[in-house]
């Protein structure tokens, strides 16, 4: 046996646990984070074998330069109405949720979650997608929503569970769901979308469609083992998806370091998987696209599926339910080197000559006033906490098609309830 | 009719139902090509293709959760899980995403799906190859449970659980593939072509959901019970000479209470039977129910017979299922109490 000589001279074995290199108060240097210069990164043709490929897992997708001129085999070449579309979408979300992030902490709902720093991941991703491609998000992809067109109101009834939230005030604030927008119901529990994105894909190829499919999860998300069965599953049946791994470095309080960021890019778990992978400056809206694009003719021209890992910052926090004052340097965010997908897309109009600053404050302007318009209308559908919205039954529909006899037993037991505990409000029927 | 085993009939099942509706695919571990290892899905792929029934990578989350997908698209899949026992992986996708997307959703999305799965011992399968897990899927909202217990049987529930618009976990009694099981392992299996089940229609048939069999009647005893333990109960009745009501509750989640509570009140007496472990098995839902509905009917305690709270052994497996000792005793027990 290998142990047959003493083993008194051994070392002691010694466990790691990953730490972040900067705690709150920490000065932050980012000079060891390698960003290649954009431009540089070459275009594999869209049929390309993933094998043929893999050095792209370890570089990063990057159109816009530091002088925010577009450069490259992987500028989009689009044409200044979409850019300004989506500008001016990547500029309404963020008035979106700042607003709502402050209407929570006024009490009007129980939750929020902002997407700073990362509109680009989805409003630059869903234009590039076909308008009736189906999307998996996770809880930081409002950007697709904005993008189809849904309705601000719609969203801000579903975040304040009023008696207009078309999800009848079953879900927590934020965890929307459009089948007629190709947006599939958010679930809390993370990855799990991605085997069913992938199975719709599936499905989509077995019945000779044209649609694709995409998904979007953290990168704390991809230890969850979902994200490993959709790998398998999206390479063993060539899937026709786009699944994007939005790195916004964390998980709540945990560093990428958590999810094994400490030893190689996101990106790189496409290759053993022997699926194509991409890894893209996240807060680049024109890469974003560009690899968008990429992916999806690939996958729509039966070449299969796409892994593209964003390389981004969260620049707020997690949710409205912590601190990141807590537990990183708050001079992340301000020294973070891939600058604001907001900033670098305004700057990169300006210098094609068809936006200016002006124009760009009279845009915030216009879109918080949307969003201000947006929500006196739905306020006035209630809100969170304040009255009963749906008629009680609702509480026990859509359990199942149909409601079994225990349900509604139980249906009566509460509005018995109701009576006592709110003898004012209507009764349900 | 043709005279069917019960994988005969599942088979034949899934095969009227991927004729009828393109959106009905069959899926799971070495179901395609090999039609799977105890033969239900043989002969789907060559018949229906190669996108209708196909084999899965080793992976029940990824089976679920594509499942979850592909009915999200507009698809009715039937995942196999190829034991009840390894289904725990996959656990997630249909405690938390299955289960609940229609709610979630507001009637949005659903899932269409049915998950079959052989489950039970009795065949020497060790620990990981006889659980009985239906009482873990009866605790979640949004599921529906079914448990056949001959070939006509689960050709018909398999048929209704297909066309189901919710998610049904579509347990198969593996003990009783090949014919009925009176508890006695040192006796040979009767084949199931000597029974009048196991005369099954080639087409179509539905058995609905949420209806109870009574496959005895009797007036001393009601006995609750499903899958292979109607087997086993109803010779252990024959047996001890007690005019018992078996009851084949067929599903437990939505549950026939009517049938059951109409028995009961009649019979004034409750044995429930079960294979899976005991404590918050599904005979502790069916005891509090039984309880609290015909309590001034009673006239003895419910009693209940399971497995025993350990791992399913292997060497001592037939000391662990609850046969025709556990089961005869605690009939002796039930009819023998007096009103006092």
């Amino acid at each position: 046996m290998a142990d047959d000589n003493s083993k008194t001279n051994l070392p002691p074995l010694s466990l790691h646990v990953p730490e972040p290199k900067y705690r709150p108060g920490d000065p932050v240097d980012y000079s060891d984070v390698d960003i290649p210069k954009a431009g540089d990164q070459p275009r594999p043709d869209v049929n390309s074998d993933p094998a043929k490929m893999r050095e792209m897992v370890y570089d990063m997708v990057r159109v816009l330069d530091d002088d925010y001129k577009a450069v490259g085999p992987w500028d989009p070449k689009l044409s200044d109405d979409t850019l300004l579309k989506m500008l001016k979408t990547m500029a309404q979300v963020r008035a979106f949720d700042d607003r709502l992030h402050r209407m929570q902490r006024q009490g009007k709902t129980s939750f929020y979650m902002k997407c700073t720093g990362e509109e680009a991941t989805s409003v630059a991703a869903a234009m590039a997608l076909h308008s009736d491609d189906m999307c998996f998000p996770s809880y930081r992809q409002q950007g697709i929503l904005f993008v189809r067109g849904y309705p601000m109101v719609d969203m801000i009834n579903q975040i304040f569970s009023n008696r207009e939230d078309k999800l009848k005030g079953r879900q927590l604030p934020i965890m929307y769901c459009s089948r007629d927008l190709g947006f599939f119901s958010i679930s809390g529990n993370l990855a799990t979308q991605y085997p069913q994105a992938v199975g719709w894909a599936m499905a989509s190829a077995a019945k000779g469609d044209t649609r694709i499919a995409a998904t979007w999860c953290g990168e704390g998300s991809t230890a969850e083992g979902d994200f490993h069965s959709a790998m398998t599953f999206a390479t063993v049946y060539n899937a026709p998806i786009v699944m994007n791994v939005v790195n916004n470095q964390w998980a709540i309080s945990s560093f990428s370091g958590f999810a094994g960021g400490e030893r190689t890019t996101f990106a790189a778990r496409a290759a053993g998987y022997g699926i194509a992978g991409l890894r893209v400056d996240g807060n680049d809206p024109l890469a974003v696209y560009a690899a968008t694009q990429w992916a999806a003719e690939r996958a729509r021209t039966n070449n299969g599926p796409t892994l593209i890992e964003h390389f981004t910052y969260r620049a707020d926090a997690h949710s409205t339910s912590d601190d990141p004052g807590a537990y990183r340097s708050a001079q992340e965010r301000e020294e973070w080197p891939l600058g604001d997908p907001i900033t670098r897309l305004k700057r990169h109009l300006i210098h094609r000559g068809v936006w200016s600053k002006e124009q760009h404050e009279a845009l915030d302007k216009e879109c918080i006033d949307a969003v201000k318009v947006a929500t006196k209308a739905a306020e006035k559908n209630g809100i969170l906490g304040h009255g009963l919205h749906q008629p009680f039954e609702t509480m026990f529909q859509d359990v199942f098609e149909e409601m079994p006899w225990h349900l509604k037993e139980q249906s009566e037991q509460a509005n018995k309830e109701r009576e006592i505990k709110w003898p004012d409000a209507e009764a349900s029927k | 009719m043709t005279t069917m085993n019960m994988i005969e009939a599942i088979n034949s099942g899934l095969d009227n139902m991927m004729a009828r509706d393109d959106d009905v695919v069959v899926m799971g571990e070495d179901v395609g090509y090999f039609g799977g290892v105890f033969r239900a899905t043989a002969g789907l792929q060559e018949k229906h293709g190669k996108t209708r029934c196909f084999d899965t990578p080793i992976s029940e989350c990824g089976i679920i959760g594509v499942a979850v997908g592909m009915a999200a698209y507009g698809m009715r899949p039937v995942p196999e899980i190829q034991f009840a026992d390894y289904i725990y992986p996959g656990l997630d996708q249909l405690v938390s995403e299955a289960a609940r997307l229609r709610y979630r959703s507001a009637a949005e999305f659903t899932s269409a799906i049915t998950v079959r799965s052989p489950f039970g011992g009795g065949i020497f399968g060790g620990q990981t190859h006889s659980q009985s897990p239906e009482s873990m899927f009866t605790h979640v909202c949004g599921l529906k449970t079914v448990i056949p217990s001959t070939p006509y049987d689960a050709k018909g529930l398999l048929i209704s659980a297909i066309e189901d618009n919710d998610p049904v976990m579509f347990f198969e009694p593996k003990r009783i593939y090949n014919g009925p099981f009176t508890g006695y392992y040192d006796k040979p299996v009767e084949p199931w072509s000597k029974f009048e089940a196991s005369q099954v229609p080639e087409d179509y048939y539905k058995i609905p959901i949420g209806k109870a069999n009574i496959v005895r009647a009797g007036e001393a005893v009601t006995i609750l019970t499903y899958g292979t333990m109607v087997h086993v109960a109803k010779a252990v009745v024959e047996e001890h000479g007690v005019d018992a009501e078996v009851i084949d509750l067929r599903t437990l989640v939505p549950l026939d209470i009517d049938t059951i509570e109409e028995s009961v009140k009649k019979t004034g007496r409750c044995l429930i039977i079960h294979e899976a472990t005991r404590t918050s098995g599904f005979g502790a839902e069916l005891s509090a129910l039984v309880q609290e509905r015909c309590f001034y009917h009673l006239e003895a305690p419910i009693e209940r017979v399971t497995g025993f709270d350990t791992p399913y052994p292997h060497s001592l497996e037939w000391a662990y299922f609850p046969g025709p000792v556990r089961i005869g005793e605690a009939l002796d027990k039930i009819v023998g109490e007096l009103t006092s």
